[in-house]
């Protein structure tokens, strides 16, 4: 009895209008409303925004592209000329070369404008690390991780100091898989302060060294294994609200560079941004419903509308556009069944295989990618979806990111890309829409 | 009376290993006749061509059958299963859960097959007693409600990574009997009706090694046929018969299932642990090497299964498996399932060959009996008079053998207590200190070990993420250890994901999708070891 008392005070219907609605919050989804809020389009974002803190901080536009055999790319502005060639359906296909700059350098101008500093898009491809120690080709590196790729290039004199208990990072692993090309490079291990014993959690570490204590300290002992290191690499554990800040610290106070090597996820870099959007979006006056999915979205003659709820009740959300960034298999924008793909929020039709023999290869790392990545949402060239006859489902729907079918963003070393790539476009079409 | 075996390197530069007794094959089988040969004080060497339990032994329903399963169509297999099962419930508790077992029938099942079923059962010695649909079904809530018929039979499971590790353990201390994995038999020197000597290759690097040895055995499983052909021996005669099995993500029943009708698809469920395995198909094969799950396979075993456990249907897969069966072709061929499933032992008198013996067919259950019988005959023909000991004497149970128990891990762990003691497989709760111990001392740990080898000797990568993550950090934990020191780590992990990729391929659905794509994500899209070849080179305009 008090229960439902309790209950019916507690629950209420919340009712949100808006011009804009974007489902879904990993890279795509949080692309679009920057895109939308720099327009000044009305825009409410749902969904749970879990998914960012997968990525390591770097944006990829293109790392690989495949021909007869599958190469690195260098210049990711030359791979995508090629890729439009080999691969007319990939969405980034679909995007010129002018457009996918300028989304970069919207996203990483935003970012950094709200305290995440990013290097603007360039003409090549950075060369960046990873916790095994392997390279990876990358587009916009985050200003903590800058170091790294410069070291790298450099060959430079270098310390990579790792954890006690800090699990899957291993300095040496690092310095063993690179000593080859860089016979400078060492590795070192101490204790991070007051997280001296058992396992310890780069999340924890990164929020410990907001403190200028903890920087004190822990500067004191990786200044006791520095030696004549000109650079110091550690795990990406740099602060969590201001990454640049601590970096610049820990830099005064051991008297020379330091910078981050991502982690296995969750990694901070992604954390960091899920927090600062979290933070930043509702100030600019977007509305940000962050740990819930969207159950039911009904288009009208001339809105839409979607339906969630949380734990105070009922949310309903109405909006003349909506963009489906509800990503993949992992966040839910795609579910696998024993008998084929579905996209179920929508019920859109899947571009898929025909059996499920044919979503992996034989061979794991087959260099030709499985054929499960390239399933998808078909969409036309304002990044509409399409039904079953080919003609967009609804004016009023857009989708961007992962769920887009003909593109492999794992082999191809281009999340971001699609990401950005989609999301700029389906704003735009959104913005020509609303007008 | 135990020589010692010695290496010597002659003026070829080829190493030359002797022994008393070479045993080819690192099956149950063989790994049981190495222990049975060392109780009677006969050195042996061990050799497989990958490592232990690459064969049937590995991929197996792990059912320690009490014999029902026989009972209507090889009485003689169905004794056999019986005494055996007894005797390694008695001596080896270590490797067995003594689970019980039910066979049960659902609507539309032989009902004249069920009628007869206790009967069998009595011929067989096999306690049977019947219970209600209702009884049942309290035992088991998963059971179908159209459950006719339910008998309950001292069925068990036995974790085969374990017994095979244990004898070769036991072997080894008693009197240092080898094993050696990832050599295979090439050929064989004979002279006079005696083999002088067999060319063996180590796989891994390829170099040729001579061994000498008094008796060869091959307990080669379904190979046997082609190690026999090598040795110029032409009397095994094997027809080959694939099996395709699943594994759930948890554990289903708490007993053995077998459906109540003569042997077809999908028809047991043997619970393992955390997890249950669902079995099996039979299909005729030529091939013996990339024998892999199809689709067709898996959906079928779902399939039948679900006849007797609904849950089946919608349940979560990690994983699926393919093994051959040998078959062996004297008796019947109409039916595969039907074959014999007896053992055969052949002495190759017949072939002009007085020191060479094969060993093949028969079950995981009666491993034991085979070795003895092999044992007996081996050391007859050496003049070694002393009895077969298997039947009394326990298995001891070696501490670096432990790890594959399923749920034995965490047990360990919180004994330890040691909050130091990181935990690399969370799924299965492997922590640092067990990967310490196998790369030291677990039974083929003498050579460099891949995550492949340490994973078998563990748990490690046989939970429902099934190695994609902790193959990581242990990877990143053998570095740190300065296990690794270059480049060797990346392709053993990337060698690690391309084999459980193998058992993963047609099971991925649902949260198998969402987790494979992580996997993926990880591997290839962070790591990049789908191109370890360009990955640590340089950009152009670095040099
Ligand atoms: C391990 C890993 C490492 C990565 N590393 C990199 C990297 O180094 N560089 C790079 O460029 N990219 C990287 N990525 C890829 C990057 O994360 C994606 O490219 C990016 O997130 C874009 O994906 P998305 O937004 O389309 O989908 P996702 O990121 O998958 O986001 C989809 C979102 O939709 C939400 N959602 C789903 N259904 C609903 C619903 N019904 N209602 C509301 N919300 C819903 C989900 O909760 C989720 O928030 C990595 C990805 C992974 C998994
Ligand atoms: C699908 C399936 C399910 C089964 N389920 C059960 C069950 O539930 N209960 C039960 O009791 N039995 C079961 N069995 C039977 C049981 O698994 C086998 O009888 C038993 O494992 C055979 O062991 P083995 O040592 O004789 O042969 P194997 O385990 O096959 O060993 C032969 C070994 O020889 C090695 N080898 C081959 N060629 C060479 C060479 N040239 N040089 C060196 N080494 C070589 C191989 O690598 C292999 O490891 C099942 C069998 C199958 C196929």
């Amino acid at each position: 009895m008090n229960d439902r008392v309790e209950n019916t005070m507690i629950q209420e219907a919340r009712h949100f209008e808006t011009d804009l609605a974007v489902i879904g919050s990993g890279l795509a989804g949080f692309a679009a409303s920057t895109f939308a809020l720099n327009r000044g389009i009305r825009t409410a974002q749902a969904g749970n925004t879990g998914a960012v803190a997968y990525t390591t901080g770097y944006l990829d536009l293109l790392g690989r592209v495949h021909n007869e055999d599958v190469c690195p790319v260098t210049d990711p502005w030359q791979g995508l000329r090629q890729l439009r060639q080999s691969q007319p359906l990939h969405p980034m296909a679909r995007v010129s070369e002018d457009d996918l700059r300028a989304a970069f350098r919207e996203f990483t101008s935003f970012i950094s404008d709200c305290g995440i500093i990013y290097n603007a898009p360039g003409q090549f491809n950075a060369t960046a690390l990873t916790p095994a120690g392997t390279l990876k080709p990358t587009l916009c590196v985050p200003a903590t991780m800058q170091a790294g790729v410069d070291a790298l290039a450099r060959k430079a004199r270098c310390v990579i100091v790792d954890f006690k208990g800090l699990r899957g990072f291993s300095a040496r692993q690092v310095v063993a898989n690179l000593k080859d090309t860089w016979p400078e490079l060492r590795a070192e291990r101490v204790l991070f302060p007051e997280m001296e014993t058992g396992e310890i959690y780069p999340e924890v570490m990164a929020r410990a060294l907001e403190v200028p204590a903890h920087r004190q300290a822990l500067a004191e002992r990786i200044r006791a294994v520095v030696g004549d290191a000109e650079v110091i690499g550690v795990p990406a554990v740099l602060g969590m609200h201001n990454p640049d800040l601590v970096m610049a610290e820990m830099m005064r106070l051991l008297g020379r560079p330091i910078f981050e090597i991502p982690t296995m996820p969750p990694s901070v870099p992604g954390i960091r941004l899920r927090e600062m959007f979290e933070q930043v979006f509702p100030q600019k006056g977007l509305v940000l419903i962050p740990q819930q999915k969207v159950d039911k979205v009904v288009f009208n003659a001339d809105d839409l509308q979607l339906s969630l709820s949380d734990n105070f009740g009922p949310i309903t959300i109405r909006a003349k556009a909506v963009i489906l960034a509800t990503g993949r298999f992992l966040s839910g924008g795609l579910t696998a069944a024993i008998d084929g793909i579905r996209e179920p929020l929508l019920g859109l039709p899947v571009t898929q295989t025909a059996s499920r023999e044919d979503w992996y290869h034989l061979q794991y790392m087959d260099k030709r990618g499985h054929e499960i990545h390239r399933t998808g949402i078909e969409v036309d060239d304002k990044f509409r979806p399409l039904g079953e006859n080919g003609q967009p489902v609804n004016d009023r729907l857009f989708a961007a990111g992962l769920i887009l079918a003909h593109q492999d963003w794992i082999r191809g070393r281009c999340g971001a890309g699609v990401a950005l790539a989609s999301a700029y476009k389906a704003v735009e079409a959104v913005q020509e829409l609303l007008r | 009376m135990v020589t010692h075996s010695s290496t010597t390197r002659q003026t070829t530069g080829r190493r030359t290993f002797e022994t008393e007794v070479l045993v080819i094959g690192g099956g149950v089988t063989g790994a049981g006749i190495l222990r049975d040969l060392a109780l009677r004080g006969i050195h042996g060497l061990l050799i497989d061509k990958k490592d232990l339990c690459a064969g049937a032994s590995g991929g197996n329903h792990g059912l320690l059958h009490s014999g029902a399963r026989y009972v209507s169509n090889d009485l003689q297999s169905a004794v056999e299963c019986r005494e055996e099962g007894e005797i390694l419930k008695r001596l080896a508790p270590q490797c067995i859960d003594n689970t019980g077992g039910l066979f049960v029938s659902v609507e539309g099942d032989d009902e004249d097959f069920a009628g007869k079923f206790p009967g069998f059962c009595l011929a067989a010695g096999i306690s049977c007693q019947e219970i209600s649909a209702t009884e049942a079904r309290q035992l088991e809530p998963g059971l179908s409600a159209s459950t006719r018929r339910a008998f309950m039979v001292p069925d068990a499971t036995v974790d085969p990574f374990r017994l095979a590790l244990e004898n070769v353990a036991h072997a080894r201390t008693l009197n240092e009997s080898i094993y050696r994995p990832h050599t295979e038999i090439i050929s064989f020197d004979i002279e006079a009706g005696i083999i002088r000597s067999a060319l063996c290759r180590d796989n891994r690097s390829g170099e040729e090694l001579r061994v000498i040895a008094r008796q060869y055995v091959n307990a080669g499983g379904a190979w046997a046929m082609n190690i026999a052909h090598l040795a110029g021996c032409r009397d095994v005669h094997l027809l080959y018969s694939k099996g395709t099995l699943l594994v759930t993500h948890d554990r289903l029943t708490k007993r053995v299932i077998n459906r109540l009708r003569p042997p077809s698809d999908g028809d047991i469920l043997v619970p393992g642990g955390t997890v249950s395995v669902l079995g099996t198909t039979s299909l005729r094969t030529e091939s013996l090497d990339r024998v892999l799950p199809t689709v067709d396979e898996v959906n079928r075993n779902i399939l039948e299964g679900a006849a007797m456990l609904p849950a089946l249907a919608h349940t979560r897969y990690i994983r699926a498996f393919s093994r051959v069966r040998p078959l062996l072709q004297s008796v019947g061929d109409s039916d595969d399932r039907s074959a014999t499933r007896g053992f055969a032992l052949l002495d190759h008198q017949s072939q002009n060959l007085k020191n060479f013996c094969t060993i093949t067919g028969g079950k995981l259950t009666t491993y034991r009996l085979m070795a003895e019988k092999a044992a007996d005959l081996v050391a007859g023909r050496m003049a070694n008079t002393t009895a077969c000991r298997t039947a009394i004497d326990p298995m001891p149970g070696g501490d670096a053998c432990r790890w594959t128990e399923p749920g034995a891990s965490p047990k360990y762990w919180y004994q330890a207590h040691n909050t130091e003691d990181t935990i690399l497989c969370e799924c299965e709760m492997v922590p640092q200190s067990a990967i310490d111990q196998i790369i030291h001392c677990a039974p083929g740990a003498e050579e460099d070990m891949t995550l492949e080898a340490i994973a078998l000797r563990s748990r490690a990568g046989k939970g429902p993420c099934q190695g994609s993550f902790c193959g990581i950090r242990i990877a990143s934990y053998l570095y740190d250890r300065g296990y690794y020191q270059d480049r060797t780590g990346l392709i053993h992990m990337r060698d690690f994901f391309n084999e459980r990729f193998k058992g993963q391929r047609t099971v991925i659905w649902g949260q198998q999708m969402a987790q494979m794509e992580l996997a993926e994500a990880l591997h290839c899209g962070l790591l990049g070891l789908d191109c370890l070849e360009d990955v640590c080179q340089d950009t152009p305009e670095n040099e």
